[in-house]
């Protein structure tokens, strides 16, 4: 077993630079151990004590270097010395890091770095995202909180600050906004414009904004609050924030204003709000009690999303509202989906990936009538439970937590929709199925790819049985988004899908198509 | 007004999911993406009560704006220190007088059955030197009987490298802080190989000791104290910055700096030639002999920074060979500890990464003060102790920036554009930024005796920094 040892005369070398060819020498396959050190008598005691001290090494100077190389054999160390002679010429740092420039690692650092920096956007895990909103406004930003599962208690304290220094937080549990044409969240590509937009409701936002771009009009800015902004813990701050914004806004002439229904003394104060804005607020408390709305100056009441861009749009354009808000595709598209039904199918159903899409659908019905069972239902009596026998009819919210926690969206993952939809097309009395398409950065890049075969083997699978399933489908988006919403009815379409116009008119064909109710114009 | 929502497009810093930024720059929008984790190694509840303490200025009142204010004063009394080498006490009990039968020892309290080797080892050595114990098996047994008391340096105003050991007999620099009036202490070098700091304690090393206490010291007490004022400490540390030294691993040049500022006031000291020849090459034959007085200088200044009420700044970083401890300067004299890591590195012939002891010493106090890791960029040699470039050791320094209060305008680093060495370490950014506090070290064996067997790096552990900030919301009622 070879020790060699060599001097490499007049070459000072630092002591750390040699302790690192050495650690390169012993990581050679057959190298035992290598030592490099300068000749000085402590570095040869040093030698000494590890037994390899060699003759050659007693007669280095202070200014040689000591190389000893303990090796398996001959080639071994014939290739460490070559090695070492290679490091010691001068490239040592083979492992030279990139010197890119490191990502900042906190808001604080951010700021530091991009110091006209005046919107956080958050979709960290919710557990921090709050405490992430808190140190974006204390560094002085606006917030645009995508994270959900935020406690309610950091909600209101972030809003609370966020109001005293004149910021605001978008959210939590905000899906979308649009802020000067620039796309947060999950954005739908609609076109710039005069009517301005605050809402609680993710997908009921993007909904109305696609409306109102289908009719030629576009958005100044759309401001989301979060679900439990209208919440009488939080008290509508973001709510109340983004309508004082829009009143001053000079690119905003009509106002949109659209949440759940607000615990009453959150909306008597939104009203009052929308009321002195000084430009018309067309107003859409989702399942509420319209008298609430009714009457007021400046403000419009409507029922539904498309009828909320619909009003938007005509005030604008300083023209009177259609009386009929019936959209329902054509007649014969309805009559004939209508014939192929069995009498005994008549069970609707809506599987939703947006959860305002399925509180519409409820409230559609409810006024036709109809009992609706959902897994969010407006009324605790009619709470959808799994495995329940005699249902007439249910909706269901994919984008609820229960099918959320642990996985996508169903805006990105349809897997969960597509299995409901085949189990749905096996139960003899549902006739109709809703189903709603979203587009928009952020969503599925084809959604309709994945639906249109699911829909064509529940259809199948009816069909197997005698049975006719009647789907109804509609595609909340523009011809600009990613997706392109031409395309994805297309596809729909050619699934033996009826399409539908806006989700009012989808839910009101799904109801026609089962029998129910023919008008729904004069409610 | 133009941080309001709509008054201009928005510029955003975005924390998760990239592709919302990445949509936002289509259109033409600045979106700069936050490298986030989640914060103090995942607990939301930490992450909730850090952002209670940030810093407002828009906000006076607020507990982080306190904090910040606060910072700015102790960080200033840093920043104005003035550490001069003014004396050489002959034996630490006369600074001490209260010692009786007490041995200092290195980082946060530890008792001896919980002590590492070479802590233990010097604990030995020191009994041996006392004459408390006639050999290594009767000075086992007192100190297993508790009959020797420990204390940290620490809390004595004092510092030690490695184990730390400072026995009543030891001769120990005294530094005085000539801004703030504050005195500290260390132990003299004893150079390298057989060491008591490293834990060996046979008869050479009891041998070098005494010479030390009876021979170097006086000499270097006479030639110190016939310095008008003292030795200036910082000036030689802020030039060794500029000749390649981070004056922590690595003090070449600062010693060689020591040198000449002694060389003349020993020749004129009356020493007999053979005397001052021996003082002369003990000091020139020992590439360290600068660490203990690098640390000292770096702990009179943060002793003056130390107490200011509400203030997050560090101002100690101490290792005992088991667990790290921080002092935090608004937080009195409580210790956040944690257990130690242990150092990355380069070996000695013949060592191997398992012969390494957890990260040991109060030489941590140099980067609390700016110096070692923090001054990396100083000292691109000593970064190829983790095999990285010379650019990796500028990017070390760069890190620290972004957990420090201020730069310090005194220790200029070359490679930086003469930026200010990054000093004050802000239990907050810690915290907030996942970064944590790098040092450049020795690395003992642990066993006993054996001595230094490398070099490397390492980093406090994160644990001392979250502990302290959940002390600190408590102090100031944040919940």
């Amino acid at each position: 077993m070879p020790i060699r040892s060599l001097v490499k005369a007049d070459l000072y070398k630092d002591s750390v630079a040699l302790m690192r060819v050495a650690e390169a020498l012993t990581a050679l396959s057959g190298v035992r151990r290598a030592t490099l050190l300068m000749g000085t008598q402590a570095n040869k005691a040093i030698l000494a004590e590890a037994a390899m001290l060699t003759p050659e090494a007693i007669a280095a100077r202070p200014d040689d270097i000591m190389a000893v190389i303990d090796g398996a054999n001959d080639a071994a160390v014939d290739a460490a010395v070559a090695r070492m002679n290679e490091l010691l010429s001068g490239n040592l740092a083979a492992e030279r890091g990139a010197a890119a420039e490191r990502a900042p690692r906190s808001l604080a650092l951010g700021v530091a770095r991009m110091k006209d920096a005046n919107l956080a956007m958050i979709s960290v895990p919710g557990a921090y995202a709050g405490a992430e909103a808190l140190k974006a406004l204390r560094l002085g930003l606006n917030v645009f909180l995508f994270s959900d599962n935020v406690p309610v208690e950091q909600e209101k304290a972030i809003k609370e600050l966020a109001q005293r220094k004149g910021l605001i937080v978008m959210g939590p549990d905000c899906g979308t906004a649009i802020l000067h044409g620039v796309p947060l969240g999950f954005a739908n590509v609609v076109r710039r414009g005069a009517i301005g937009l605050i809402a609680a409701s993710g997908t009921g936002l993007q909904e109305v904004m696609c409306q109102i771009d289908r009719r030629g009009e576009g958005v100044s800015h759309a401001i989301g609050a979060g679900g439990r902004d209208a919440s009488e813990a939080i008290g509508g701050i973001t709510l109340m924030q983004g309508l004082d914004l829009l009143a001053a806004d000079a690119e905003t002439r009509v106002i949109v204003l659209l949440s759940k229904p607000p615990a009453p003394a959150v909306a008597a104060a939104l009203l009052d709000r929308a009321a002195a804005a000084g430009k018309p607020v067309v107003a859409l408390f989702l399942g509420g009690d319209s008298a609430m709305v009714a009457g007021r100056k400046n403000i419009l009441a409507v029922r539904t999303l498309e009828e909320a861009a619909e009003r938007a749009v005509a005030t604008l354009r300083r023209r009177a509202t259609p009386s009929r808000m019936t959209r329902a595709p054509s007649l014969a598209g309805v009559k004939r989906e209508q014939a192929r039904l069995r009498a005994d199918q008549r069970g609707l159903r809506g599987l939703y990936s947006g959860g305002t899409f399925c509180s519409e659908a409820q409230l559609i019905w409810r006024d036709l009538g109809l009992k609706t069972r959902s897994n969010v239902p407006f009324d605790k009596d009619l709470l959808l439970v799994e495995g329940q026998k005699g249902i007439e009819h249910a909706v269901v919210d994919f984008g609820s937590d229960e099918f959320t926690i642990g996985r996508p969206h169903p805006m990105i993952d349809m897997t969960m929709r597509v299995e409901r939809l085949l189990k749905e097309a096996r139960d003899p009395a549902v006739g109709v199925v809703v189903l709603d398409v979203v587009l928009g950065h952020g969503a599925h890049a084809d959604p309709a790819g994945v639906l249109a075969p699911a829909i064509q083997k529940a259809k199948a699978e009816a069909r197997a049985k005698r049975r006719y399933l009647s789907v109804v489908a509609f595609v909340c988006g523009t011809e600009q988004d990613p997706q392109r919403r031409s395309d994805q009815e297309n596809k729909l379409r050619k699934a033996g899908a009826l399409l539908a116009s806006s989700s009012a008119a989808a839910a009101w064909a799904a109801a026609e198509i089962a029998g129910f109710g023919k008008n729904m114009a004069k409610r | 007004m133009t941080k309001q929502l709509i008054a201009r497009a928005p510029t955003i810093v975005n924390l998760g999911l990239g592709d919302f930024a990445a949509t936002a720059r289509e259109v033409g929008a600045a979106a700069l993406d936050i490298a986030w984790r989640p914060i103090g190694d995942g607990d939301p509840r930490l992450a909730w009560l850090l952002a209670q303490l940030a810093g407002d200025p828009a906000d006076p009142e607020s507990p982080g704006a306190r904090i910040d204010r606060a910072n700015q004063q102790a960080v200033a009394r840093v920043l104005a220190a003035q550490p001069m080498l003014v004396d050489v006490v002959a034996h630490a009990r006369e600074a001490f007088p209260d010692m009786g039968r007490t041995l200092l020892h290195a980082g946060p309290p530890i008792a001896w059955e919980r002590m590492c080797g070479p802590m233990q080892g010097a604990a030995i050595g020191a009994l041996l030197y006392e004459g408390w114990a006639a050999d290594a098996d009767a000075a086992r047994a007192l100190l297993a009987r508790g009959e020797i008391a420990f204390n940290p340096c620490h809390d004595h105003g004092a510092v030690g490298p490695m184990s730390g050991i400072i026995s009543p007999s030891m001769p120990l620099f005294k530094v005085r802080n000539d801004d703030a009036g504050n005195v500290a202490f260390t132990n003299i070098n004893e150079g390298i190989g057989k060491v008591l700091r490293f834990g060996a304690n046979g008869p050479e090393v009891i041998e070098r000791l005494r010479w030390i206490e009876t021979a170097l010291a006086p000499a270097l007490k006479r030639a110190v104290t016939a310095i008008d004022g003292g030795i200036n400490l910082k000036a030689i540390q802020s030039r060794a910055l500029a000749m390649g030294d981070e004056v922590h691993s690595r003090n070449a040049a600062s010693t060689s700096l020591f040198l000449e500022a002694i060389t003349i006031p020993l020749i004129q000291s009356d020493l007999d030639d053979a005397m001052l020849r021996e003082v002369l090459r003990s000091i020139d034959g020992n590439s360290q002999f600068f660490l203990n007085l690098s640390m000292v200088s770096a702990k009179a200044t943060m002793d003056a920074a130390h107490g200011v009420a509400a203030s997050s700044m560090v101002t100690a970083m101490a290792r005992n060979g088991v667990t790290v401890g921080i002092r935090v300067s608004g937080l009195g004299g409580r210790w956040f500890e944690a257990a130690a890591d242990t150092p990355v590195g380069l070996f000695f012939p013949g060592f191997k990464a398992g012969d390494a002891n957890a990260d040991l010493g109060d030489s941590a106090i140099t980067e609390t003060a700016g110096f070692g890791g923090f001054s990396l960029a100083a000292s691109p040699a000593l970064v190829q102790l983790v095999g990285g470039s010379a650019d990796a050791a500028v990017a070390y320094s760069q890190e620290m920036y972004d957990i420090t209060i201020a730069r310090n305008p005194a220790l200029a680093l070359p490679r930086l554009d003469f930026a200010g060495a990054p000093t004050g370490v802000d239990v907050r950014k810690v915290v907030d930024s996942g970064i944590r506090p790098v040092f450049t070290t020795g690395m003992a064996h642990k066993v006993a005796g054996i001595g230094q067997v490398g070099a490397g790096i390492v980093r406090a552990p994160m644990v001392c920094f979250s502990q302290a900030l959940v002390a600190l919301a408590e102090s100031l009622g944040v919940g």
